[in-house]
């Protein structure tokens, strides 16, 4: 077996010469590894932003979410919960839900969604095109950013089936979704696998009653397999899309797939 | 060597690789507890009985406010480092061989790290025989490396509590889970007090041989 601890046996003025040549040079190789590593490191900090990240940061946040979007397959599931674990769940963003409530305190009229995309013709569709589907309610968990998390129940019809009804015959599905709030004041992008996620809903229903304007009524997006921020409220978009969708917290300096 | 003429020597006590992966995962932990605490500061709820981790006074001090971003963009970036770091270094010392000194393999290690720490308060005479390392330093640095490999378990489970929900729920769920990773992260802090106060009082000798390899060894043991 090698011997990894050798030992240096000399006489003590040799031994301490020995020692001072060694210190300079471990010192000297030290510091100097130091000084390269903090310089390589505000070199990142202080380089081109990309969506108010350090570009080299954003390049690894990217493929982070490469990795993960790859590996995503819809047999990843929230878990589900039962009733009697339901909490209260706050109005966290308001960002697109700046209209004024009506003369009788009713949230603003909604005039439908437009649905956009390639091969399709832009059509406005209403909350009863979306009930038309089969309906599904989940009791999941729904987690924010912040990280804090409140588990609630969801009535609403899949994604999936909706593309399914309303992309045209033979037209193939796009790489991306874009939605986005009526005037785009607030947008989420997403990946089509994840918005494709057996779990993903278009739901008017939160814990058995229809959706309050602060939490996006008529209609939301609920999306376990991402963060808060991509659960968009008050859908006035959909637009399937090969280009990567802009995102409202992508370009504030957060992750663009935002996946749990 | 004779045993009986008395020489000072110069004895290579921590291989060039060990001192690599200790200065390299010395910054960087430092940096994934600093874009913790960025991210921390966003709900930042736990209690040690009525004292809150952190108080707001704290976050405000050290300028950690509204920056859940950017301290995400650090972690979710130097998590690699830190994690291929760490177990480049698991694997070096088992194939090295090193770990037969790090590990404890006495069934005494906790009696005898006791009595290291009582020797080391000035209450005990003698301690215990021991190769490079006492017992403490072994269950101290055994344990530190044990903390990081839960630091990455339960960093995991919160990341990814759909994609790895079997992972979060080993963990006892993703509120369990955050709470283990944040006292892990306090206990690096307690690891960190600790050792640096060891190493002052272990003197320079000791602290350069971190840095440079070699050690004087002036006693003949």
């Amino acid at each position: 077996m090698i011997n990894r601890h050798p030992e240096i046996v000399l006489p003590e003025a040799d031994l301490e010469r020995d020692l001072q040549k060694k210190s300079r040079r471990g010192f000297l190789l030290g510091g100097l590894a130091a000084v390269g590593a903090f310089g390589a490191y505000k070199a990142v900090r202080l380089s081109r932003q990309d969506n108010d990240v350090p570009w080299p940061q954003r390049n690894v946040l990217d493929l982070n979410g490469k990795l993960w979007h790859s590996y995503l397959d819809h047999a990843h599931t929230m878990p589900t919960y039962s009733a009697s674990e339901i909490g209260f769940l706050k109005a966290n963003g308001d960002h697109g839900l700046d209209e004024e409530p009506d003369d009788q305190g009713n949230p603003p009229a909604w005039d439908g969604f437009r649905l956009e995309g390639p091969g399709i013709s832009p059509i406005t569709l209403q909350l009863s095109d979306v009930q038309s589907l089969p309906r599904r309610e989940m009791i999941t968990k729904f987690c924010c950013i912040e990280g804090w998390s409140v588990v609630q129940q969801w009535t609403g019809v899949r994604f999936s089936d909706f593309t399914k009804k309303f992309l045209p015959p033979g037209a193939s599905l796009t790489d991306y979704v874009y939605m986005a709030t009526d005037g785009e004041d607030y947008f989420v992008g997403l990946d089509t696998k994840s918005a494709m996620h057996p779990q993903t809903l278009l739901a008017w229903e939160q814990n058995g009653k229809p959706l309050t304007y602060e939490h996006g009524a008529p209609l939301r997006l609920i999306i376990p397999v991402k963060y808060g921020i991509k659960n968009l409220k008050r859908v006035g978009l959909i637009r399937y899309t090969n280009q990567k969708p802009r995102d409202f917290w992508h370009e504030q300096g957060y992750d663009w797939f935002a996946g749990l | 060597m004779r045993k009986d003429i008395w020489m000072p020597k110069l004895s290579l006590k921590h291989l060039l690789a060990i001192r690599w992966f200790h200065w390299i995962n010395f910054p960087i932990l430092f940096l994934m507890i600093w874009s913790g605490m960025l991210i921390y500061w966003a709900y930042p709820v736990y209690h040690l009985g009525p004292i809150s981790l952190f108080p707001q006074w704290l976050f405000e001090l050290l300028g950690l406010k509204f920056r859940l971003a950017e301290g995400m963009a650090l972690h979710f970036v130097f998590m690699w480092i830190f994690a291929i770091n760490g177990l480049l270094y698991v694997a070096y010392t088992v194939f090295s061989g090193e770990w037969k000194y790090l590990v404890p393999t006495s069934t005494s290690a906790f009696r005898d790290a006791w009595h290291v720490f009582l020797h080391d308060l000035h209450l005990r005479e003698e301690i215990p025989p021991q190769e490079k390392y006492n017992a403490a330093q072994q269950i101290a640095y055994t344990g530190i490396v044990v903390m990081g490999l839960g630091s990455l378990v339960t960093g995991l489970a919160i990341y990814k509590p759909v994609q790895l929900s079997w992972l979060t729920a080993l963990c006892g769920g993703y509120e369990f889970a955050r709470l283990m990773h944040f006292a892990l992260t306090m206990g690096y802090i307690g690891f960190f007090v600790i050792h640096v106060g060891q190493v002052i009082l272990a003197g320079w000798n000791n602290f350069r041989s971190m840095v440079i390899g070699w050690e004087l060894v002036k006693h003949n043991d």
